[in-house]
């Protein structure tokens, strides 16, 4: 098995800075290949030596190179700042509030309270969070298994999600998806797929509707969709047929790879020919990009570039987030395979970590106001479980309601009747 | 996957200049000798024919006597009621291979593509599953798509998100998405198109919880059930057949749409009930006649709606005449007519006289050869032979 302590990625990036003229070079004059952003970032990647300086370098020389395109305000320290406090303290709960979540889904999980198939999302926050937190209510996302968090950034309430998880009737899908198919309908979160490549075709009709409702029903839409998926997706058939269909015909969809290298136990550089996902992009005609996906400033950069394109009607983009989840695959995995050592590696990476070190070296918030929102996200936790604890199990009479969106589907009965009109099915009773 | 339809085509095309060219063993069937009798309407007089419509149309007999109505093929019935839909709500729009510029490999979208566009009559790359799913997608952010599959063998390629997101996403949001898509697309054994070009696929779907299956057989009811389809907020499969797009029939003017729940009695009868669909209804109509020459009654419904089943229709038909044979044209295993069979054992044992009997196609790849390929679908004879000795 592979001992893998630094990111082999890192260490192809070298290559990926000579390729990247390339690369954008196919898909035409972007912002991504006039940017200066991304050429700094590989480089201030590749000039760190040590981990601790690897990671506070990122940080900073990132947020030095992007603000000699902006606007200087008078004081030189604002300048410098990717975000604004508010912008910071947004973030930060987001990601505290994706963390939190899981930590008490695993504690729910081995108290007997919720079952199957559970996966969790540590250590990934920064990519929910730095993509998830530019999008409007209208514009949609669409994820795999491991779906708890996108949820919870795109909107939908703690409260749900977790009574969605205890299998009770409040969940947001009544009970009847769980842990992997999570949909929010208000706030555009369509699912949650338990097989992985699933969600990228109906993201992909998504983003084919937004563009529909813009040039034949002459509608003012410029909703864009974000597909989420991992690195062992990207050797699946659906993978590609969508990157072809979405830069076809220019689909407002950007493509988020979550490359967490591994599969289960399937390491990603065992399982794959060309390891470097975001070069698939520019074979089908869109940019492709590699982000540090442990950095949500770097993430949320990168996609504002990314959702910025889209809404122009400039086509889609593939974006792979180097990330790392620190629990197994799902809760019923022992991540024996790992490395300690590649864990220890990441967990210096941690996102939220960085994000604090960063709020705080830049003034931008202080230890008792991060405080006050680890409290405030400790309290929705807890009233979420305790919501989920009190709400009720699925009667029966909800088992066949929603099978078809029109019960005249069941057909017709022995006496004539339609079976939906039988008393027994609103009872869940029938025979159907 | 490609390969075949050049010939396919331009076969539909010479059948469209000289109707007299379709095959001697398939028998065209004009709408003035079949009657459709109305569900609500039991009167069954000899020659009485209605014309059934659930958007509540005045009667409107479409008898010899009147010649109301137009005459149309039946990949051209299709087309009407696509366009028709097209017309009414801008949300419907076309997904498939070949539907735009080219028409649709059986000319069922030609011309839509010019008058709509390329992006409401959307020519997909060769990506089934993935094309199926972005219906899937469109379908749950507000569109009405209609995909076609170039042959419905090809759909296999798409299970996975036929199964798993048309069936069942419905349910798994817990009733917030709806996915109202129709797929259509033609299947059953054709003229020596190999095994592969030749599959019955209602057998595989039918067990996907939330779908509805149709099969359509005439041109009136292709029109209306592809209506229907359209306007259903359920997803529906539309079965249609290689052999019968060059179908004649006069149909109306009028609008209408047909039920997706309902069969279709196509002939009353007392001695027996023969249940079919899609082409073996005209098998099972030229074997009536030889039975009715032979002195027997026939009841020949066409139960249409593959999934649910009409077993209203079906169980008074039982009840009347005690005695079942199905014929289909689905595979002897786990077809269409095995599920008929436990269906009727389950509710109608009581009525009958005798075990059900199921003429199927055999359990084997079709073959290319003509001679074999006749003797893997019903024919006429099997069908007479069996109603006999039913009638015994």
């Amino acid at each position: 098995m592979a001992k893998i302590i630094h990111n082999p990625l890192v260490l192809s990036s070298s290559r990926s800075a000579e390729k990247s003229e390339s690369c954008c070079k196919l898909s035409g004059p972007t912002s991504f290949m006039s940017s200066k952003f991304l050429g700094n970032k590989l480089l201030s990647t590749n000039s760190a030596t040590s981990p601790a300086t690897r990671r506070s370098a990122a940080v900073v020389a990132v947020s030095s190179d992007v603000v000699k395109e902006k606007k200087l305000k008078s004081s030189s320290s604002l300048a410098n700042l990717l975000i604004t406090k508010e912008e910071g303290l947004v973030l930060y709960e987001d990601m505290i509030l994706g963390r939190a979540f899981e930590d008490m889904c695993a504690q729910m999980y081995y108290r007997g309270k919720m079952f199957g198939f559970v996966h969790l999302y540590n250590g990934q926050e920064a990519v929910s969070t730095g993509f998830i937190k530019l999008l409007k209510q209208e514009d949609c996302v669409v994820s795999t298994y491991r779906d708890h968090v996108h949820a919870l950034s795109k909107g939908v309430p703690a409260r749900q999600v977790m009574s969605e998880l205890f299998g009770k009737t409040t969940g947001c899908c009544r009970g009847q998806g769980g842990s992997m198919h999570m949909f929010s309908k208000e706030h555009n979160v369509l699912g949650g797929f338990a097989f992985i490549g699933e969600g990228i075709p109906v993201a992909t009709g998504a983003a084919f509707t937004s563009k529909y409702k813009r040039e034949v029903l002459k509608e003012d839409c410029d909703e864009v969709t974000l597909a989420f998926f991992g690195d062992g997706t990207c050797n699946n058939g659906q993978f590609f047929e969508c990157l072809n269909m979405a830069a076809l015909w220019k689909l407002p969809i950007v493509f988020v790879v979550e490359n967490n290298l591994w599969a289960i136990g399937m390491s990603h550089l065992r399982s794959t020919s060309d390891p470097q996902i975001w070069k698939k992009g520019p074979a089908f005609g869109m940019p492709g990009v590699h982000v540090d996906g442990m950095d949500v400033l770097k993430v949320r950069e990168v996609a504002q570039e990314a959702i910025g394109r889209a809404r122009r009607g400039e086509g889609p983009t593939l974006v792979e987030c180097e990330t790392y989840r620190f629990r197994g695959h799902s809760l019923a995995d022992p991540d024996e395979l790992r490395d300690p050592a590649e864990k220890a590696h990441y967990a210096t990476r941690d996102p939220i970590t960085s994000l604090k070190k960063y709020l705080f070296e830049n003034n931008l918030a202080n230890e008792a106001e991060l405080k006050a929102i680890d409290k405030k996200i400790d309290e929705i936790i807890e009233d979420s479980v305790e919501f989920a604890d009190e709400s009720p199990v699925p009667a029966r009479n909800q088992l066949l309601e929603n099978v078809f969106a029109d019960p005249r589907g069941f057909g017709i009965g022995p006496d004539g009747k339609y079976r939906c009109e039988d008393p027994k099915f609103t009872q869940g009773t029938a025979q159907v | 996957m490609a390969a075949s339809f050049g010939v396919s085509s331009a076969a539909a095309a010479n059948a469209v200049k000289s109707p007299a060219l379709s095959p001697p063993s398939l028998p065209v069937i004009r709408s003035e000798a079949r009657p459709i009798s109305c569900r609500v309407n039991k009167s069954r007089k000899a020659g009485k024919i209605t014309t059934k419509a659930v958007a509540a149309q005045a009667e409107n007999p479409a008898s010899a006597a009147s010649k109301p109505g137009h005459e149309v093929l039946l990949f051209e019935a299709l087309r009407e009621g696509l366009e028709e839909e097209m017309e009414r709500d801008p949300r419907v729009c076309i997904f498939g291979e070949d539907v735009g510029h080219y028409g649709g490999s059986y000319k069922v979208s030609k011309g839509l593509a010019d008058k709509y566009g390329d992006l409401r009559v959307l020519d997909t790359p060769i990506a089934e599953n993935s094309f199926i799913g972005m219906a899937v997608g469109a379908a749950m952010t507000g569109l009405r798509p209609v995909v076609e599959g170039m042959n419905m063998g090809f759909l296999l390629l798409a299970f996975n998100q036929i199964s798993d997101n048309c069936g069942m996403l419905h349910y798994t949001s817990g009733g917030q998405f709806t996915i109202p898509t129709v797929i259509r697309g033609p299947g059953g054994v054709g003229r020596q198109l190999g095994a592969e070009h030749s599959q019955r696929l209602e057998s595989y779907f039918q067990s996907i919880p939330g779908i509805q299956m149709v099969a359509c057989s005439t041109p009136y009811n292709a029109k209306g059930l592809m209506k229907a389809a359209i306007r259903s907020e359920n997803p529906v499969v539309l079965f249609e057949h290689v052999l019968l797009y060059n179908l004649k029939e006069r149909i109306p003017d009028e609008e209408y749409v047909v039920s997706l729940e309902e069969a279709e009695m196509v002939r009353p009868g007392e001695h027996v009930t023969i249940l079919t669909y899609s082409r073996m209804r005209y098998h099972v109509m030229q074997a009536a006649k030889t039975l009715v020459n032979k002195g027997y009654d026939p009841e020949v419904i066409d139960i249409r709606s593959l999934k649910p089943f009409d077993l209203y229709t079906i169980g008074n038909s039982i009840k009347k005449t005690h005695k079942v044979l199905i014929v289909e044209e689905c595979m002897r295993t786990g077809g269409i007519g095995a599920s008929l069979t436990a269906a009727i054992n389950e509710n109608f044992n009581d009525y009958l006289d005798a075990p059900i009997v199921c003429l199927s196609s055999q359990d084997v790849p079709t073959p290319y050869a003509g001679t074999l390929e006749e003797v893997t679908v019903v024919q006429p004879g099997q069908i007479v032979t069996a109603v006999e000795q039913l009638c015994r």
